[in-house]
């Protein structure tokens, strides 16, 4: 005889925000009745911390700092102990969105170092007999939009040996120009990335140009923190010897879950960084780094 | 065919190997890239073991620490596979076959919407691959795909757990080099994967079939053994194309009623369920990490109307392409993404032109190192190269111009002025028949008169002969799309200006007859109840210039059957059948000058049908006095080739006519007195009846007593003198009749002097008529006298004409008539009305004329003439 659990909300999405109700229905479907010592849904919300392991050593003395963080937490009881019938039931339950006192529910955002995550699980107590079920599902929280208007900040750049830094050889670099610009570094998340690319000239033919997000995450306090750095994906822009003179796009849509608004609170941070990696037949690889700010509109 | 296999409705766990599940997804690494989990995770050889069968193709670790990892328990909820999965769980029931075809079904129309006029790209397909083949050994290798993907965690589902391993198989199977395949090999691998594609499909394994396809893409970046390129894009797309179709099914079928949903739905008509699924492969695909393999799933997304919003997902896709720097590989993807443009939105041009530019803007790519470098390297010389472009080219070039009439328009009728100037009627032909191919459909034709019309003018402006213009045989089709009445006749219009400016000749050629009948035709049949008269005039004029440069030299009667043809072609243009009755009096005139005036039995049968023609054609005109002076002159050219018969018809019917010719007529739009006309028409029949012979069986002069009779019946205006007027103009000739020898002849005709050899008899009709004609002149004087004001003044100048014309026809020793004129000069002069230096002129050439031999009576009259006789 196999039961089976399962949550279903009423958003395909799964997509909420803080003070709307999270809604749905549990379904149990077996072929028999289904004994039960009754059944509860809980949901929490939590921030998880992780030190990388070169930051271990330093932070061993304020553990304190990178436990969870709880921004939600509620329990309740669907079904008290009893007999569900055959066949599909469907029990509905609706929670409201708050957060616990004076917290804020940040947005959903799994990184290396930091995740923010929002989970629903139903547990399902049974008899000595038979084993307790249980079935979690994850909802997704958009903070809310962000006030006051987006100034867009479009940056142009260019890139020559010259404008170089962190080189071993001046002197043995090939001749470049790459001029470009980004429509925006304040980006609307749900927006892509855009701008434009130009290889003006290059003395050896591009190899690849790329467009590689980056997280920056600081976990820490007072006393100390640590910033790690990490590709989130990598996007190829320009592959093999591109037509010089002729605008190549710059777009990127930002990953869903692994991407939030940039995010600063007491104990961690969330920044994004874009950059640009043109890499020389010659395997020479220039980047150009832009500090992105995220914002949810 | 099962598209959603029954997905179990409650999960069957096997925790040990969900446990083995729940390690981290094989995340690929690039060297020296730190892997953001590494450093926390532990690495569990028990669970590795676990996963046993399968090696350490996956990096088995599993977090140590970490709670629900967020990324892989995503994968429960919006991963697009786990969407299928759950979609299918709820609606596999309900989802019959029918929906699956009928989905496709509808699909199909949706194709259709391009219109069975574009050549679609089954059709050159085949050709592609027969004709880029080669015998170098290829090669298939696959790497790693990168992209974005969730890790598993330990709460993750069976389903899930299956799925990584189909990922790690594929892996497995795809990271595998398959070299020195033949093209045969090539061509069968390929195919497998097609296959392996529908299996994974159906068996849900969704990513694994989007890793074929991503795979299959990648391959379209390799160029090595170039010459193939163009047969393995074929051969790489028609993958795509399954792909396309399988899940453009899927998310029609997820719709939840794809029944009621409209053939071409947009974005309000999905529901909520399939459109985060489409948002899903879209995030999936959005992540890869490789231009050209993102770059193909992408386009095909868009067939599969994943991505809701195509005006932008074109052009943004067209400006990608700028990043592939091989630009045969760019071209291609331009081609693919041109079919995808057609296939979804044909009406959005601005991408396809686009593309096409990008094209232009980076076809200088061709010649840069790398791909020189790449050549010399496979022994491919630069024309072969360049060969392989033309069906991507030859593509993008289809698809930007269909349905483009006004660019195109625009372009051709540039274009034919370059093909006019420097190429010959073939490659003009060429040109036309282009233009109709494009301008037909829709009648497309319809918005572009005024270039179409330059395109005609240009093409006039250097095929002056016309002969090779209508050779192009695709001329005629070419002006039969001037549909719009007006532009058709001006179209038609130039022409014959042209024509009848440049032809020198006349000629005879079938070619140009033929077609410029068709194109007076369609000027004649433009005519209608509105048509103003000078816009008749002016067409009459072009088409008579026409009929006048038709000569069929000596045979004449090719010439006169054209002319029957031509009279049944224009008969609604007055002017015209004037001019061709013209032109048929003229051909029986040319007959009888080449048979200088002895007809053969033929010849004399011939000039007769013209005759005929004329006759028949004449009482179909409306204007009078055209009919009277056709009657008149064709009389006369039937009398000249010795048709008396026909010659007296004429006459007669125009001597019948006459009664009905009305008091005024319409002279250039202003309504005047027809009797100036009459007058001179009258003259000039008399003129001509002189030698006309009397019929046998009528009376004598039958025709001039007909017509007097007519004069003396008709409605004259009201104190109007025309009649006398007549009757003086009559006595000349009754005068000329009664001569030995008449003044003027026809050859081969014997006048009336011949038949009654001075005859008295006929001598006393003649002078009995004189009389008649006389006696009503004087009566008419007689009565102007009653008459004290204008009469009178009438009455001197009358009677002035009438001493005129016996003083020159009379024989004035004559007693009785020399008194007449004595008192017809009196009278003139009675009542001083008369012109004095007239009369001095006349006097003085009586006086002249009475030093002449047998002209001294004269003289005795001059003295009884007084000058002055006021009273």
């Amino acid at each position: 005889m196999s039961v089976g659990l399962d949550i279903r909300l009423k958003r395909a999405n799964k997509v909420y925000h803080e003070g709307e109700v999270l809604a749905g229905v549990v379904v149990i479907s077996s072929k028999e009745a289904v004994q039960h010592q009754g059944i509860s849904l809980t949901m929490e919300g939590l921030v998880n911390l992780q030190l990388s392991s070169k930051s271990v050593g330093v932070f061993e003395a304020f553990y304190n700092s990178v436990k969870p963080i709880q921004l939600i937490t509620s329990n309740i009881e669907v079904v008290k102990p009893g007999k569900v019938p055959g066949g599909k039931t469907e029990i509905p339950f609706e929670f409201p969105l708050h957060a616990k006192g004076n917290k804020v529910l940040y947005e959903t955002y799994h990184g290396v170092f930091v995740n923010i995550q929002y989970t629903l699980r139903c547990d399902m107590k049974r008899s000595l007999l038979a084993k307790d079920l249980s079935k979690t599902c994850e909802f997704m929280v958009h903070c809310q939009p962000q006030k006051g208007r987006l100034q867009p900040s479009p940056v142009d750049f260019s890139i020559t040996p010259e404008t170089l830094q962190n080189i071993r050889e001046r002197v043995s670099l090939p001749k470049f120009l790459i001029r470009g610009h980004l429509d925006a570094t304040s980006c609307v998340i749900t927006q892509p990335l855009t701008g434009e690319l130009v290889v003006e000239n290059s003395e050896v033919p591009i190899k690849s140009i790329e467009l590689q997000l980056v997280r920056v995450e600081t976990c820490g306090c007072a006393e100390g923190y640590a910033r790690d750095a990490t590709e989130i994906q990598n996007i190829q822009i320009a592959e093999g010897d591109v037509c010089h003179g002729l605008p190549i796009p710059i777009y990127m849509i930002f990953p869903r879950l692994f991407t939030c608004p940039t995010l600063e609170t007491t104990n961690f941070k969330i920044e994004f960084e874009v950059n640009v990696v043109i890499v020389l037949q010659d395997d020479h690889l220039i980047t150009e780094n832009f500090p992105l700010k995220l914002c949810r509109v | 065919i099962v598209l959603f296999p029954l997905v179990r409705h409650s999960r069957v766990r096997a925790y040990e190997s969900e446990l083995r599940a729940a390690r981290l997804e094989a995340v690929p690494l690039e060297p020296g890239d730190p892997h953001p989990l590494k450093s926390i995770t532990v690495t569990d050889s028990k669970s590795r073991r676990g996963g046993g069968r399968r090696g350490s193709t996956s990096s088995s670790s599993s977090s140590g620490s970490v709670a629900p990892d967020p990324l892989s328990s995503m994968l429960d909820g919006t991963d697009p596979l786990s969407m299928f999965a759950a979609a299918s769980a709820s609606e596999a029931p309900t989802l019959s076959h029918s929906t699956a075809v009928g989905s496709g079904r509808k699909r199909r129309e949706k194709e259709e919407e391009v219109g069975p006029d574009f050549e679609p790209w089954s059709a050159k397909r085949g050709e592609i691959l027969a004709r880029f083949t080669t015998t170098e050994k290829l090669s298939i290798v696959s790497e790693k795909i990168h992209w974005l993907a969730p890790s598993p965690n330990s709460t993750v589902s069976e389903k899930v757990r299956n799925r990584l391993e189909e990922l790690d198989d594929m892996e497995e199977g795809s990271q595998r080099e398959l070299l020195n395949l033949s093209q045969q090999d090539y061509v069968n691998r390929i195919e497998e994967l097609n296959q392996n594609l529908k299996e994974a499909w159906s068996s849900d394994q969704k990513v694994k079939a989007l890793k074929i396809v991503i795979q299959c893409s990648k391959l379209l970046s390799d160029t090595s053994v170039i010459q193939f390129y163009p047969s393995k894009f074929v051969l790489i797309t028609d993958i795509l194309d399954t792909f396309g179709r399988l899940v453009y099914e899927r998310i029609w079928s997820m719709c939840s009623d794809s029944r009621a949903m409209p053939e071409s739905f947009t974005a309000d008509d999905v529901n909520d369920t399939a459109k985060e699924t489409c948002l899903n492969w879209f995030f999936k695909i959005a992540s890869i990490r490789e231009l050209i393999p993102r770059l193909y799933p992408w386009q095909l997304g868009c067939t599969c109307h994943i991505f809701i919003g195509i005006q932008e997902t074109l052009p943004r896709l067209t400006a990608m392409i700028r990043g592939i720097g091989d630009p045969l590989v760019a071209v291609y993807a331009r081609a693919y993404l041109c079919r995808v443009g057609m296939e979804v939105a044909p009406h959005l041009k601005e991408s396809l032109k686009k593309n096409f530019f990008d094209l232009l803007a980076s076809f200088r790519q061709i010649h840069s190192d790398s791909v020189q470098n790449q050549l010399v390297l496979q022994r491919v010389e630069i024309p072969v190269y360049l060969t392989l472009y033309s069906p991507a080219i030859n593509w993008i070039l289809q698809c930007v111009s269909y349905r483009a009439p006004e660019d195109y328009i625009n372009c051709a009728e540039i274009w034919v002025e370059f093909t006019c100037r420097h190429f010959t009627k073939r490659e003009v032909n060429t040109v036309l028949a282009d233009i109709i191919k494009h301008m037909t459909p829709d009648r497309a034709f319809e918005d572009a008169y005024p270039q179409l019309q330059s395109v005609i003018r240009k093409i006039l402006n250097y095929f002056h002969d016309f002969s090779v213009l209508f050779s192009m045989e695709r001329f005629l089709p070419f002006l039969d799309m001037f549909q719009k009445d007006s532009v058709r006749v001006d179209v038609c219009r130039s022409i014959m200006e042209v024509f009848i400016k440049h032809q020198q000749e006349p000629t005879r050629d079938p070619v140009i007859l033929n077609a410029l009948l068709h194109v007076c035709k369609t000027m004649h049949d433009s005519v209608n109840a509105l048509t103003l008269e000078d816009e008749k005039r002016s067409l009459s004029l072009l088409i008579n210039g026409f009929i006048r440069m038709v000569s069929f030299g000596r045979d004449f009667e090719q010439q006169l059957s054209f002319c029957v043809e031509a009279r049944a072609t224009f008969c609604n243009l007055e002017p015209v059948l004037v001019q061709l009755i013209h032109t048929v009096n003229q051909l029986a005139m040319e007959t009888r000058r080449v048979m200088r005036g002895n007809h053969s039995r033929k010849t004399a049968a011939f000039v007769r049908a013209c005759a005929a023609y004329s006759f028949i054609t004449i009482p179909s005109l409306t204007s009078i006095f055209s009919r009277l002076n056709l009657y008149l002159l064709s009389g006369q050219v039937a009398l000249a080739n010795q048709c008396l018969s026909q010659a007296d018809a004429f006459f007669k019917a125009a001597v019948s006519l006459l009664p009905e010719v009305p008091r005024s007529i319409t002279v250039e739009g202003k309504l005047r007195s027809s009797e100036a006309f009459l007058l001179d028409f009258i003259s000039n029949f008399l003129s001509t009846l002189l030698v006309v012979p009397d019929h046998p069986e009528q009376g004598v002069l039958y025709l001039v007593r007909g017509l007097l009779n007519m004069v003396q019946d008709y409605t004259w205006e009201e104190n109007s003198d025309a009649k006398v007027r007549v009757y003086i103009s009559a006595l000349p000739l009754l005068a000329a009749m009664s001569q030995d020898t008449y003044l003027y002849a026809i050859p081969k005709v014997d006048s009336n002097e011949t038949l009654y050899g001075g005859d008295p008899k006929f001598l006393a009709e003649v002078n009995k008529l004189c009389e008649t004609l006389i006696g009503q002149v004087l009566d008419h004087l007689k009565a102007l006298g009653r008459d004290e004001g204008a009469g009178v003044r009438k009455q001197g100048t009358l009677a002035f004409s009438l001493f005129g014309c016996l003083l020159a026809h009379g024989d004035l020793r004559n007693n009785k008539l020399s008194q007449l004129a004595v008192n017809l000069w009196n009278l003139s002069h009675k009542h001083g009305y008369c012109d004095t230096r007239n009369s001095v002129r006349t006097l003085e050439y009586i006086k002249h004329q009475s030093q002449q031999p047998d002209m001294a009576h004269l003289s005795e009259m001059a003295l009884r003439l007084s000058l002055q006789s006021r009273a």
